[in-house]
Formats: C-alpha cells, structure tokens, sequence
C-alpha cells in the first residue's frame, strides 16, 4: 500500500518533458517534489503565476507571492504573472497539458466528485470545475476505499459531480488505473505488496483486468 | 495635437473619502484571492462606517478576524458570491444559520463573469459546471460537439481595488499574484476605488507597464499602514503538507 508520498511519486512518473501542469492542493502539490530535475515542466499556480519555485527562505518570504493553497512561494527564472481571468482563459483554453488534483469518488465513465459533502460545510468549487472541464490530461490522486472501507472508485457517483467523463487516470494507494474512453477502470499496475484480489475487493465500478498485473516500481 | 496635458485628476484623501457614499445594501466587487492583493484600507473604512446589507463579489470571505471577514464578522454581509469560502469559522456559523447567503460559482466563471461585466458582454458559453448542480436552471448549448453553460456577467455599483503603484489618473500596476482578480474588477464597477501602496504623479509610471488603464478607475488614494498578513507561511525547509 502506498501512503501519501509514494501516491506522488507514481504520478511523478506521469509528468514528461515540456508539461505546463496545475497541481492541486494536498498530494497533488506534493508531486512536485519527485519530478526528476532532468525533466523540464513549468507549474501553473490559478491564482496568477505560471513558473512556481520552491518556498522561499526566511528573508524571501513575501506576501504579494502564494499559490493557490495561499502558501509562500518563489517564482523561477521565466515566470510570468497574470490575471485570474487569464490564468482561467489558458485553463479552459486546453493550454495546461497535465492536471493533477484530489477526487472524493471517481465513477467508471470519469466522472469525478470532490467539492461537496451534502450536510457538511460547504467550502466551494474553488477552480475544480474549470479545471475539470478542459484539462487536457486529469490525473486523480486519492485513497481507493473510505476509513470505513467503502470503495471510492465507483459505477456511479453518489456525492455531487464537480466534472463529468474527465478523469483518465488513477493513483490510490492501492493501484494504478485508467479510466477508458469506454468505460470501466482498467487496472495497470499495483502497489507494492497489494494483490489483484485485494483491488477488486476495493473497487465497486467495473474493473478490468487483462493478463499479469505488475507490481509498480517506485524510485 | 493637443497642446496642453490633458489628464484627470481623482485622487482622494484616504479610504475614508474614497467610500463616503457606498449606502447600506450596495453590491461590492473586493479584489484578492485569499488575503493577498486585498483594500485592506477600504475594508477598515466600510468596517468603521457600518454599512451595512453588503453583497460582496470576492473570490474569497478572508479569515475569521481579517479581511473580509472583518465585515461578517460585524454582520455587515448580507451575501457573498464567492468561489471558496473556507478557513473561516464565523462564516461557517453564519451560513449554517440562514443569517447569510452564499453563491457559490466556479473560480474561472468568476473571472470571467466579471471580466464580462467590465467588457460589455452581458452572457457567455463555458464548459465549466456542465452536469453538476452549478448547471442548475441555467441554459446549456452543444459548440462543435461539446456541452457548454451559459454565464451571466457581473457588474457592481462600487468595485474596490488594491493595487501597487498608480498615478493620479487612475493608471495601477499591480505586484506578484497580488493581481489575480484586481484587474477585471477594476473595469466591472460602477464606481471603482484604487488603493495603492505608493501614488505618483501621471508621468511617472511607464505607460508600456500599466495593467489597468486609468479609464476604469474613478477613485484613487494611497493607502497607509499595509499588515498583507499571510495565511500560509511556508518557508524552504519546512515539510510541504
């Protein structure tokens, strides 16, 4: 089973030369640290910069400078600032090549649900349904079953949509999967020490298996 | 060629001045995107008069004892059209008792219907919130095989803005991600407030650097005593949560 930092390090080996990506908040902005330096991307933050750094220094900090979680950051070498209007417009645009972000439930036609627990505090969208709703690529990081052990990956979604058919891959704690243009969850790799039964076990969507399943190698 | 400077004055005094006829149940459009690149002046100002019955258009409703969260706090907000609303606990109360309403909207339909309201395009196709309940009632149309969900735009009667320099025209550049939604609800108010941390006469800026030209601006002054509190110091060696 994979914790939270092997999640990022297996989508890390999703990320290829020349992406411009938008990390979303928790695991997602974690990716970032497992990125090879050999690997040239630049991180788009929605609030307004595209070309984040790492977090400042003490004597760097400044206000007028956070990601979209409000955290400090630094800017690269090449950064560019912008509006939200812009940073949207590259957004819908399908200029951002790889969107990586959380998901609650993801259903088998990738659909996807992650902004609203019905009778809980409602926080918002945030800029998820944008997002959702043009990336060219999505990448979903989340565990596969709740703490209760109800399966996550499901046929339908039962908490409300933030996006439909949009989610093409999956990395739980427990398995690497696709989501086909088709329909179903296509299950590619597992995680090191986890057995084919065990994530069918987890999953309620169709899950689709074809020959030996390979354990995933992480570096 | 004309052969005097023709240039319009607007400065005013202070934020005092700058907010003196916003009446009780005004729609307000506040620049920031969680506490950076927020009128931290013109907050204090509203806060301090007691207007009240406020719709605020702000991407964000500050934290619990700054920023807009000031005026909630106070009972001041009668309505938030936001896009995220968390990290903020009175909010939480408020919302849960019926005592405040909330639109929730997408960030970049946020942007853009406010981007749209300045422009002078009353509606617009998105593809953001198709199939969810955002769609709800509203009108939905297919473009080239893809589902798209008509917009309205958004306009206000006073859009507050924080900039990092402007001149006394009304001409701002902003500094860092301190921009995000300054811009386009500059060009979307009735009447737009600029404050800036530093005000210079027209000239001194380069009109090559201006992001929003003073056309759209009514209101400028320099504010004074900028905390910019930071909601998530996050410094090189600390762990990324």
């Amino acid at each position: 089973m994979l914790d939270k930092i092997g999640i990022a390090k297996r989508i890390a080996q999703e990320v290829r030369n020349g992406m411009y990506i938008n990390l979303g908040i928790g695991i997602p902005t974690l990716v970032a640290n497992y990125i090879p330096p050999s690997i040239n991307v630049v991180l788009q933050s929605e609030n307004g910069l595209l070309g984040i750094g790492p977090f400042p220094t003490e004597d760097l900090v400044d206000p007028d400078l956070i990601n979209a979680g409000k955290q400090t950051i630094t800017m690269m070498p090449g950064s560019a600032l912008f509006s939200s209007a812009d940073s949207f417009g590259m957004i819908r645009g399908g200029k951002v090549n790889l969107t990586i972000l959380g998901a609650m439930e993801v259903s088998e036609n990738g659909d996807i649900a992650n902004w609203k627990v019905p009778g809980k505090m409602v926080k918002g969208m945030g800029g998820a349904m944008d997002l959702v709703a043009s990336a060219q690529n999505i990448i979903v990081a989340m565990q596969h079953c709740s703490k209760d052990g109800a399966s996550k990956l499901l046929k339908k979604c039962s908490l409300p949509i933030t996006g439909l058919n949009c989610v093409k891959k999956i990395v739980s704690d427990l398995a690497v999967l696709d989501v086909l243009p088709t329909g179903g969850f296509k299950l590619l790799e597992r995680a090191p020490g986890v057995t084919v039964d065990q994530i069918k076990n987890a999953t309620e969507g169709k899950l689709i298996i074809e020959g030996e399943i390979p354990e995933m190698i992480l570096a | 060629m004309a052969k005097h400077i023709f240039m319009i004055d607007k400065r005013v005094a202070n934020a005092i001045e700058a907010t003196h006829d916003i009446p009780n149940g005004a729609k307000l459009m506040i620049g920031g995107f969680g506490l950076c690149g927020i009128p931290e002046n013109c907050i204090a100002a509203i806060l301090q008069k007691g207007i009240t019955g406020l719709t605020c258009i702000s991407n964000n409703a500050g934290v619990d004892d700054f920023g807009i969260g000031l005026l909630l706090k106070t009972k001041q907000v009668k309505k938030m059209i936001s896009s995220y609303v968390g990290e903020n606990a009175e909010f939480e109360r408020q919302l849960l008792s019926g005592e405040l309403e909330v639109e929730l909207i997408p960030q970049g339909t946020l942007a853009e219907r406010v981007r749209a309201g300045g422009a002078g395009i009353p509606a617009f196709f998105t593809p953001a919130g198709v199939g969810t309940e955002v769609a709800d009632g509203k009108e939905t149309r297919v473009f080239d095989g893809k589902t798209y969900l008509m917009e309205r735009w958004l306009r206000a009667d006073f859009s507050i803005v924080k900039a990092w320099k402007g001149d006394t025209s009304g001409n701002l550049v902003y500094k860092g991600t301190a921009r995000n939604f300054n811009p386009m609800m500059a060009t979307a108010g009735t009447i737009t407030i600029a404050e800036v941390e530093e005000l210079v006469e027209v000239g001194q800026l380069d009109p090559n650097h201006i992001h929003t030209p003073g056309i759209f601006v009514h209101r400028i002054f320099q504010g004074s005593n900028y905390e910019k509190r930071i909601e998530q110091r996050t410094i090189s060696n600390s762990v990324i949560r």
